[in-house]
């Protein structure tokens, strides 16, 4: 599953997001949702962006397709599709290029789905909106080509939302994200609500699809496993920032971040019991971040400097950067300091 | 062994669908236990829950608590059951009422079952509870339910429950809508209430990961019957039925040596309509013999802790005993040093 081959390493990257920032505006100042993140996905490549609640990650998702809403605005920044930047585009290009090149798999599909109009419908309107010259049995045909890609037996399409399953619908909602054969198809927490077995059917059909159309995938989530499962690269998110970033073996194996390493370690497996380690803390509120590096509070490694100074994000290898002041003096995450105790929540 | 809670053949059924298939499990009341009831959407592991806490009756069948039938039981057994199984539900958002404040849900307990005589009493009852499930009274009391997060509420609801020291906590997919990263700490909380104040907890999830890891005993549900049993260690170590093998192979680890691998496998979408009379899980499974089509498979025990309803293993001896926990394993002292 996370073999790079489907990646072409030769290709210009086909999404450039370079310095974006999104902030919602509160009555105590604004909160930088998504501060400064920069990141470029090449054809084929499986991207994964990984926080918990509060990180910016969804936010992240709504700013890449530009479907951010007041009290939330972009901020700066600029996301580069094919080299046209989405942020800079008129409403009417924006229209066009929204599905045809760059399409959304939201989170919970449930509630993302008409529920008084019949599947199929909720399919041709995407396509008839993009494609106006198709006739309606060439806009029927598609359907069941749609449908029958992303595993559904065709006759669903004449189905109501509320007659399908969860897995089902989330099937339904990757039939229209790649209706248009998309080249970036960003999947916010696509399997947030399903069982195992079904999100494990989920995401290897839009591993199937993603390789059938050549897309890039931005796969936003907050469980590593599944990440680790699916991506081939993993950026980590933090209080509105990218703090880590790297090929998924490196992120999995040899994570440099503290933050990452926790994320990591939170997971518990099955092959022995051991304690379950939660990460201590939470997050900080985005309109009051700590001084210096936003997750020094809850870092069992912060220093001095981690309290006064915000690190930024360096190279340290080909593909691979790091905003942490352990580095680039440590080459890896050295052994965890004596026990904190002002860690606990 | 005295029996805490007694489910003996509960069957339940809605119209024509049955949501729950004649199971049978007793729960020891001298032994406190950690018991897993794991299963998909539509397996019946929340109907199962429900029946446990008295929210509905089995259609046929009993529940027993302290050898008392709960559809039966005098208004006095039925406050002190009430009181001793205690629920904590998935959604941490909806069970608050976002008018109150936190301290609301954990004074009207103490209230309602006058468990302090003062209200100094009940504030240092309350100021316990919180302490045992990692919270920290001062910066928890006082707040309305949208000042927490959903990890933090979610802890707050267990704090609730362990107020009124329960003897069983059903704690129905505890976790599912809190953030990986904070899982594991609400779980351990969990497991030392079991430890140390001797609780014993039904933990129903899909989750398999996380009941090996803080569970004895696991009884995994397909469709309303029970698929297989026994000891975490057995069932999600060491999976013998197909449909505990597909969700042992399912989890994500984030272990780039143990990956799904690329074959797609077969969705229950695309089994819709086939009858099967006998296994439930025939249509979907990759070994499905004529024989599974047709009749049920009785409970086999290939192992000791363990059964497993599959004709795989029909060479091996029946489970005499209806009880599914006869397999359970012993509850362990913790098997590392906390």
């Amino acid at each position: 599953m996370t073999g790079t081959s489907r990646i072409d390493a030769n290709a210009a990257p086909i999404l450039v997001v370079e310095d974006l920032n999104v902030h919602y505006d509160t009555p105590s100042g604004p909160a930088k949702a998504v501060s400064d993140v920069s990141f470029s996905l090449r054809p084929g490549e499986r991207l994964g962006l990984i926080g918990e609640s509060g990180s910016g990650k969804t936010t992240m998702a709504t700013a890449l397709m530009r479907l951010t809403r007041a009290p939330g605005r972009i901020a700066g920044g600029s996301v580069r599709l094919d080299g046209r930047d989405i942020l800079k585009m008129s409403d009417r290009e924006l229209r066009e290029t929204r599905l045809r090149d760059i399409a959304l798999i939201p989170q919970g599909a449930m509630s993302s789905l008409n529920p008084v109009t019949r599947l199929e419908e909720q399919i041709i309107d995407a396509i008839a909106a993009h494609v106006p010259r198709m006739t309606r049995q060439e806009l029927e045909a598609k359907v069941t080509l749609q449908l029958t890609r992303v595993g559904l037996d065709p006759a669903v399409g004449r189905r109501y939302p509320h007659e399908l399953s969860g897995g089902m619908k989330q099937r339904a909602a990757m039939a229209i994200a790649t209706s248009l054969s998309p080249k970036v198809i960003v999947a916010d927490e696509p399997t947030s609500a399903l069982d195992v077995v079904v999100q494990r059917q989920v995401m290897q059909t839009l591993g199937r699809l993603q390789d059938g159309l050549g897309a890039a995938v931005v796969l936003i989530g907050h469980d590593m496993g599944l990440i680790a499962q699916f991506a081939d690269t993993v950026g980590v998110m933090y209080a509105g920032k990218l703090v880590e970033i790297g090929p998924v073996a490196q992120m999995i194996e040899r994570p440099r971040h503290p933050y990452t390493r926790l994320l990591v370690d939170s997971l518990p497996g099955i092959d022995e019991k051991k304690p379950l380690v939660g990460i201590p803390g939470l997050p900080p509120p985005l309109v009051n971040l700590p001084a210096g590096c936003s997750f020094n509070p809850r870092c069992p490694y912060a220093f001095d400097r981690c309290r006064a100074e915000t690190p930024l994000l360096q190279q340290i290898g080909p593909l691979e950067r790091i905003a942490c002041h352990l580095y680039p003096e440590h080459q890896s995450l050295p052994p965890r300091p004596a026990a904190n105790p002002e860690t606990r929540p | 062994m005295s029996a805490l809670i007694e489910l003996k053949g509960i069957t339940k059924t809605y119209g024509s669908f049955v949501a729950l298939d004649d199971v049978t499990l007793t729960l020891s009341d001298s032994q406190p236990s950690m018991t897993a009831i794991a299963g998909e959407s539509g397996s019946g592991k929340t109907t199962l829950a429900r029946m446990m806490l008295g929210f509905i009756e089995p259609s046929r069948g009993d529940v027993l608590y302290r050898g008392k039938s709960v559809a039966t039981m005098t208004d006095a057994e039925r406050r002190q059951f009430r009181r001793e199984v205690q629920p904590v539900f998935q959604d941490p958002f909806e069970v608050f009422n976002p008018f109150y404040r936190i301290d609301h849900v954990l004074t009207t307990p103490v209230k309602r079952y006058k468990l302090a005589d003062s209200e100094a009493k009940g504030r240092a009852l309350i100021e316990d509870a919180l302490s045992r499930v990692g919270l920290r009274p001062k910066d928890t009391l006082g707040r309305f339910p949208h000042e927490l997060s959903g990890g933090q509420r979610q802890r707050v609801m267990v704090a609730r429950a362990v107020l009124l020291r329960p003897r069983l906590i059903v704690a129905d997919e505890p976790v599912s809508m809190v953030d990986a990263s904070l899982r594991a700490t609400i779980l351990d909380e969990l497991r030392t209430l079991n430890r140390e104040l001797g609780i014993s907890i039904v933990y129903i999830t899909h989750d398999l990961t996380t009941a090996f890891q803080i569970c004895d005993n696991i009884m995994i549900l397909y469709r309303g019957s029970v698929a297989e049993a026994g000891s975490v260690e057995r069932v999600i170590g060491a999976p013998k039925h197909p449909y505990s093998q597909l969700l042992v192979s399912s989890i994500p680890l984030p272990d780039l040596s143990k990956t799904w691998g690329g074959e797609e496998i077969r969705s229950v979408e695309a089994t819709d309509g086939r009858v099967t009379n006998g296994c439930k899980f025939a249509p979907r499974c990759p070994h499905a013999m004529p024989e599974c089509w047709t009749t049920v498979p009785p409970r086999f025990a290939p192992d000791s802790n363990r059964l497993a309803a599959c004709f795989l293993y029909k060479d091996q001896p029946v489970s005499a005993d209806p009880d599914i926990a006869s397999v359970f394993r012993a509850p362990e002292p913790l098997p590392y040093a906390s």
